[in-house]
């Protein structure tokens, strides 16, 4: 064990965290969720893209940097304690590619990685359907060979960042006889395709960060289909593993935001005290958001010995989903009467963005896969207990 | 950066798994706590030396294998999953601790140090943060503290009276002694950090201990889910059974990485070690808990009878959680180090100062 930092790892957060300084948007950006803040996200994925910086684990071919995950966790260190913006296309560099790499033909990565890590294109997902949700196995949308072409009919549902994005990935029935997991397919096609409907869906901010997706025989070609035709849900699967494993809430976030919650209490300790239940948390949030790094940490160790990241990745799901609740929750209990005011008030003082933050942190629980759907993965696969 | 243990200390962590399954199984453990005025078996401890636990800490000029925190730690988890009693690690961990540390001149040091390792002492050590001394009257040697110095003394020199806990593994005495020149071992202005660095190290202990106990009341509520039958099935298929369980699997899988971290930062002394210590108290402390709220809940009825085994982990897990600085006082610590004015925190401040 020795928990210290090479040479080689302080010199590269040392450059990550110059660059930033020297790079980071003069103001903050609009919402990505907004046409304006949609563009400028892509424009600052697309500076980040010139160092290698929006996708700093890829190979340097396909416009990363090649880092390993200790790099990574670095990297995002830096960015989240610099206050760098949100990542528009993080459905595309932290789930799709991870399943490319893996699943995608040589021909499909030069095509879509490259244009992904500059954000040329931005990608959604599409898995949830109406009757599809937490039971992602009843998709029905359907996608039916014809003539070189996949012909995709039916809906999807809560697709994150669809609004303005270039691309979908998502699963789609190829076999119509089949039932449940069996005879699905993996397809990417973008979301300008004649026969895409797209109805944006507004959040609980106002702001449509997903939407409603309407396939009208919608031809999607064969060759972007990723695996083979019927193995669409292990290759999801393992797409929804990426999701709740490492990737895609390093620990930064978490212990940025704790960093700000303390700050938060401690400029207003005196009335905060009178709740002795708000120390209490604050004090939780900190630990917890330690904790979480330091699990973090040790996964990737374990990973670079050549382990495997299993059941435990629904773990990492629920306590970064419950911690950006408390501390998000917490927060509103310090603002306590100012902490319903939008982010533009005039006479906010320091509300900061702690209620969308709140408003954000109510949706970890339910994306994803609830966390009701992680405790039974980890009750089963974990546990070993039996199933229903 | 590599958060992962050497080869080494699994091999021995797993060579201690396998002995105490054999040799400390709960009704073995039960019949010596239950029918025992000293809670301790002689035979017991001679194989637990055998292992060479005794010897873990206790450097090679006195006859020891001079093991460090970072061996300690997942030994300690398996202590507390096999429900080991209190005075293998007072001797072995903290005594050897305070011993080694004694000045140069200090006879103490080379008169119990070999008796420790090669499993022919018990010591017990007494610090006012505990109300009594455990296992006091069967120990060889008494290391008390006064006023920040070290005493040293025989059980005969002191007067001793039991204390019963719920807690069936635990000999728990109320120490009254008077200090003298002749029992005082080292002076306070060095006693005050040893009994700082005896504090974090039974609070590493006592962490490693609590994940232990907290997975093997997860194991024993997991094991009785899946047996028991009602409405025709095994109530562990149930959600509302499962999700009981999954959540302690979870605060064990986000607590055990805190106490790894308070190990390394005592073993290379960190200045944050005491803040570290105090959070894997208060990961593992909850963790435990839970474990134990969970596991009597699943286990129905039959968790709150006696027969069951699950009491003897849940009793331990609760008196352990309060010895050696309870929450309140490990919260404390994290709070003045957390929420003062040069709090090292954020992103980055994980492994470095930032």
């Amino acid at each position: 064990m020795r928990l210290e930092y090479t040479e080689k790892q302080n010199r590269f957060r040392a450059e990550v965290r110059e660059w930033l300084a020297a790079n980071l948007p003069a103001k903050p950006l609009a919402s990505f969720d907004t046409p304006e803040g949609f563009e400028q996200h892509r424009a600052w994925e697309r500076k980040l893209a010139e160092k290698g910086y929006s996708a700093v684990t890829w190979p340097k071919d396909y416009g990363g940097r090649g880092c390993d995950l200790i790099e990574w966790l670095i990297f995002e260190e830096e960015y989240w304690a610099a206050g760098a913006p949100l990542r528009v296309n993080q459905n595309g560099v932290f789930l799709l590619a991870p399943t490319l790499m893996e699943y995608g033909t040589p021909e499909q990565k030069a095509r879509f990685l490259p244009r992904m890590a500059t954000g040329d294109d931005i990608w959604a997902q599409g898995w949830s359907e109406p009757g599809a949700g937490s039971d992602m196995a009843a998709i029905r949308s359907r996608a039916v060979r014809r003539n070189g072409h996949y012909v995709v009919n039916g809906q999807k549902v809560w697709s994150t960042r669809a609004v303005w994005a270039d691309w979908l990935f998502g699963l789609f029935r190829t076999d119509p006889d089949s039932q449940r997991h069996h005879g699905l397919s993996f397809l990417l096609l973008p979301l300008k395709t004649p026969g895409i409907t797209i109805r944006p869906i507004k959040q609980l901010n106002g702001l449509p960060g997903f939407a409603e997706i309407f396939f009208d025989d919608v031809q999607v070609p064969v060759e972007n289909r990723v695996g083979d035709e019927g193995a669409g849900w292990s290759i999801a699967m393992a797409t929804a593993g990426f999701e709740r494993g490492l990737m895609l809430r390093s620990p930064a976030r978490f212990q940025q935001t704790a960093r700000q919650l303390v700050d938060l209490y401690r400029r207003h300790r005196e009335t905060a005290d009178a709740d002795p239940g708000i120390r209490d948390a604050v004090i939780k949030s900190w630990m917890d958001a330690e904790a979480y790094a330091l699990a973090t940490y040790r996964t990737a160790c374990r990973l670079a010995k050549g382990g495997q990241i299993g059941a435990e990745a629904s773990t990492n799901k629920i306590f970064w989903s419950e911690l950006d609740l408390l501390m998000h929750e917490t927060a509103m209990r310090i603002l306590g009467a100012r902490g319903e005011l939008m982010p533009n008030a005039p006479d906010g003082g320091d509300i900061g963005a702690w209620l969308d933050g709140f408003l954000f942190s109510l949706a970890g629980p339910i994306y994803a896969g609830t966390n009701e759907i992680q405790r039974n993965i980890i009750a089963e696969r974990m546990l070993g207990l039996p199933r229903a | 950066m590599d958060f992962t243990f050497d080869e080494q200390q699994l091999a021995f962590r797993d060579a201690i798994r396998k002995f105490l399954m054999v040799e400390a199984a709960p009704e073995w453990l039960r019949e010596i706590w239950e029918t025992t005025e000293t809670g301790r078996s002689a035979e017991l401890r001679a194989k637990l030396a055998d292992q060479g636990l005794t010897a873990l800490s206790v450097p090679e000029e006195f006859g020891g294998i001079n093991g460090g925190d970072l061996d300690w730690v997942l030994v300690q988890q398996e202590l507390g999953y096999f429900a080991i009693p209190d005075s293998l690690t007072a001797t072995a961990y903290l005594a050897v601790y305070l011993l080694q540390r004694l000045p140069a001149d200090v006879e103490l040091k080379r008169q119990w140090l070999p008796r420790i390792a090669s499993g022919q002492a018990r010591v017990a050590v007494g610090h006012p943060i505990n109300p009594m001394v455990a296992d006091a009257k069967n120990a060889d040697l008494l290391l008390l503290w006064h006023e920040d110095e070290v005493h040293a003394l025989r059980p005969e020199q002191a007067k001793l009276r039991l204390n019963p806990s719920i807690d069936l593994s635990r000999r728990l005495y109320k120490v009254e002694w008077t200090p003298t020149a002749a029992t005082r071992s080292c002076k306070a202005a060095l006693g005050h950090k040893l009994w700082a660095g005896v504090i974090d190290r039974a609070g590493l202990a006592i962490s490693a201990q609590l994940i232990g106990l907290a997975q093997r009341m997860l194991d024993l509520g997991v094991d009785h889910a899946a047996q028991r039958k009602q409405f025709g099935k095994p109530i562990g298929s149930f959600q509302a059974v499962k999700h009981h369980m999954a959540d302690v699997a979870v605060k064990i899988e986000f607590a055990e990485p805190v106490v790894h971290r308070a190990a390394y930062a005592l073993a290379h002394d960190d200045p944050r070690a005491a803040l570290y210590v105090s959070q894997a108290r208060l990961a593992a402390g909850e963790a435990a808990l839970l474990a134990a709220r969970k596991s009597i809940q699943v286990h129905g009825a039959m968790g709150y009878t006696w027969e069951a085994d699950l009491q003897m982990f849940m009793k331990r897990a609760w008196a352990l959680n309060a010895t050696w600085g309870d929450a309140k006082f490990h919260k404390a610590r994290v709070a003045a180090a957390v929420l003062g004015d040069d709090a090292r925190l954020g992103p980055g401040a994980t492994f470095i100062d930032r």
